[in-house]
């Protein structure tokens, strides 16, 4: 072995440790949360230890059945998967116009929604809470999932309109000609051909509707209709110190994210960067 | 093709749905705020008392707990900037060195900004707890005592570093995927000019790396000021703004005056704070523009 080898022996050992270390430090506090949620209430009070002495997967059992993680749960699910089917379809229809058809206030319009990208949220949930009151729809989940529609729609349109600009116009023209409608061509055309598009819109705006909370906070009282991320907070001001409930309750609101980004990570970095790169 | 009115009429149809719900919901209560934050309201009385620019002129000058909560951000936003994005530049540099492994670290070092922030605050909570965190008793493992039933969070000294540590637990590897997308980028037969010229790593990083990773890294510090300077599911679950509004920020804040029926004022808050951050979006247009003319 050479010097130049043995060097660069150590300065790739080196880097291990510390790409191991930090991995582990992001790592340890998931593992921890899983492995509480094993435990039993004394063993957590009293003893601390990497593994639950007894495995009690009846925590799971009660979290679903007695503290609420199911109907949670179960919200959060439908919350995410009908304010995405809507999202996809509102947000496609209209960058498709934008894209491709001629309509009167075209230009003002996209302007005005390019511009609400760049304005905080924040400071709107006063006028949205009294306008969801006016409108009969506080403590509502139609009140809930119209927002969270609303917030998906600037990118979501932005994305698509810049991927169907892309696409080719002769397949269209050739259709159209062809007798085929324009809500036509968009359906069977456009849409199709924009699968890689939306699939990253489908992932980035599940993550954001599975893991959003101010709105529900603001939005909600009824827990009943609470998604998971408010009914955590809901059971942890009520139920203070039952820590393997709780950490059962996270490990239920972590595990269906934590597929989904393993799954599809290539799609969560692309949209990312189409995110970090909007303006 | 030839459009007549008529057809241009009917497309609007496609759009009508987006417009009709980005109105309601995303438009007007943007402008509505602005109205509401000119009168003193408490969302329920019949009345709502004009009192022009007063409630602004009350917070900029008379409302010390606001200016706090832009502090508190700003240290978390500070903290944000130098340690988390020093250590996902770090991170990234090692990772595109050839390194075995590098996939399994990008999955690793992306899984805390998937989680909810409610989640991690909630994990963090328990970790950091004075009697039966695992914290403390890591601590203790490793030869450092004196922070037997230390509770992180519920003292003022260490409350706000505490919240900040979890905030950059959980950002810093967005800022390293963004990097590392960066670095790629760059080609490899500059570095191996310079190699031959005879530059070692160091000269490398700063006469290649970092110059061409300039742009990205413009990106990277923009959005973590505007992510930090929003913090709010990690504070309400692990301190809600306490010991004693140690750790409030100015969602915090905002969601508090709104909570206790103080709509006015609440909205003139938000008002003056979404200004911050435009100003500092303004500032992102402005850099990836410049991005944008480095590549043509």
């Amino acid at each position: 072995m050479n010097i130049y080898k043995v060097k660069k022996t150590i300065y790739d050992s080196l880097t291990h440790v510390i790409l191991a270390v930090v991995a582990i430090t992001c790592v340890f506090p998931v593992f921890w949360m899983i492995s509480s949620s094993l435990k039993d209430q004394t063993e957590i009070f009293t003893k601390i230890s990497l593994f639950p002495e007894t495995w009690n997967w009846g925590n799971y059992v009660t979290a679903f059945v007695k503290a609420d993680f199911g109907q949670y749960f179960f919200n959060s699910v439908f919350y995410t998967i009908v304010g995405v089917f809507f999202i996809i379809l509102i947000a496609s229809l209209a960058a498709y116009a934008f894209a491709r058809l001629e309509f009167p206030g075209k230009n003002i319009f996209f302007y005005v929604l390019i511009a609400t990208l760049l304005i905080p949220i924040p400071g709107v949930f006063v006028p949205l809470y009294l306008l969801l009151k006016s409108l009969g729809l506080l403590d509502s989940r139609t009140g809930l999932l119209l927002c969270y529609i609303s917030n998906g729609l600037a990118f979501g349109i932005f994305l698509l309109k810049g991927f169907f600009d892309e696409l080719p116009k002769e397949v269209e023209e050739a259709a159209l000609i062809d007798g085929c409608s324009r809500f036509g061509i968009y359906w069977r055309i456009a849409l199709p051909l924009a699968k890689p598009a939306i699939a990253t819109l489908v992932i980035m705006n599940s993550l954001t509707i599975w893991n959003e909370f101010l709105l529900a906070l603001v939005v909600l009282q009824d827990k009943a209709k609470m998604p998971i991320q408010r009914g955590l907070m809901v059971f942890q001001g009520t139920f203070i110190t039952d820590y393997p409930l709780l950490m059962a309750g996270l490990t239920i609101a972590t595990i269906p994210i934590v597929i989904v980004y393993l799954l599809m990570q290539k799609h969560i970095v692309k949209g990312i960067a189409a995110g970090a790169l909007k303006g | 093709m030839k459009i007549t009115a008529k057809e241009k009429a009917q497309n609007l149809t496609f759009i009508l749905p987006a417009l009709l719900l980005f109105t309601v919901f995303s438009l007007y209560p943007i402008l509505r705020t602005f109205e509401l934050s000119v009168f003193q309201w408490n969302g329920i009385d019949k009345d709502m008392v004009f009192v022009g620019l007063a409630q602004y002129k009350h917070i900029l000058f008379d409302n010390p707990q606001f200016w706090s909560s832009m502090a508190n951000a700003g240290i978390i936003t500070a903290l944000a900037l130098t340690l988390q994005n020093g250590l996902a530049l770090l991170l990234a540099l090692l990772v595109t060195r050839n390194i075995k492994g590098e996939n399994i670290y990008r999955t690793i070092f992306f899984l805390p900004p998937v989680l909810s922030g409610i989640v991690v605050g909630l994990i963090w909570k328990f970790v950091y707890d004075g009697n039966f965190g695992i914290l403390n008793h890591f601590l203790s493992v490793i030869g450092i005592t004196g922070f037997a039933d230390y509770a992180w969070l519920g003292n003022i000294k260490t409350a706000l570093f505490s919240v900040a540590v979890v905030h950059m637990w959980k950002g810093f590897g967005y800022g390293f995927i963004i990097l590392l997308a960066g670095l790629q980028t760059i080609p490899v037969e500059l570095y191996e000019a310079a190699e031959v010229d005879g530059a070692d790593a160091w000269q490398q990083f700063k006469n290649i790396t970092f110059p061409l990773l300039i742009p990205i890294f413009t990106i990277v510090t923009i959005l973590t000021i505007l992510g930090s300077m929003q913090v709010f599911d990690l504070i309400y679950s692990m301190t809600n703004g306490g010991p004693a509004g140690h750790t409030d920020v100015p969602i915090t804040k905002i969601y508090q005056y709104m909570n206790n029926g103080e709509f006015g004022y609440s909205t003139a808050m938000a008002v003056i704070f979404g200004i911050v951050l435009l100003i500092i979006s303004f500032a992102q247009i402005y850099a990836s523009k410049k991005l944008n003319y480095n590549e043509k």
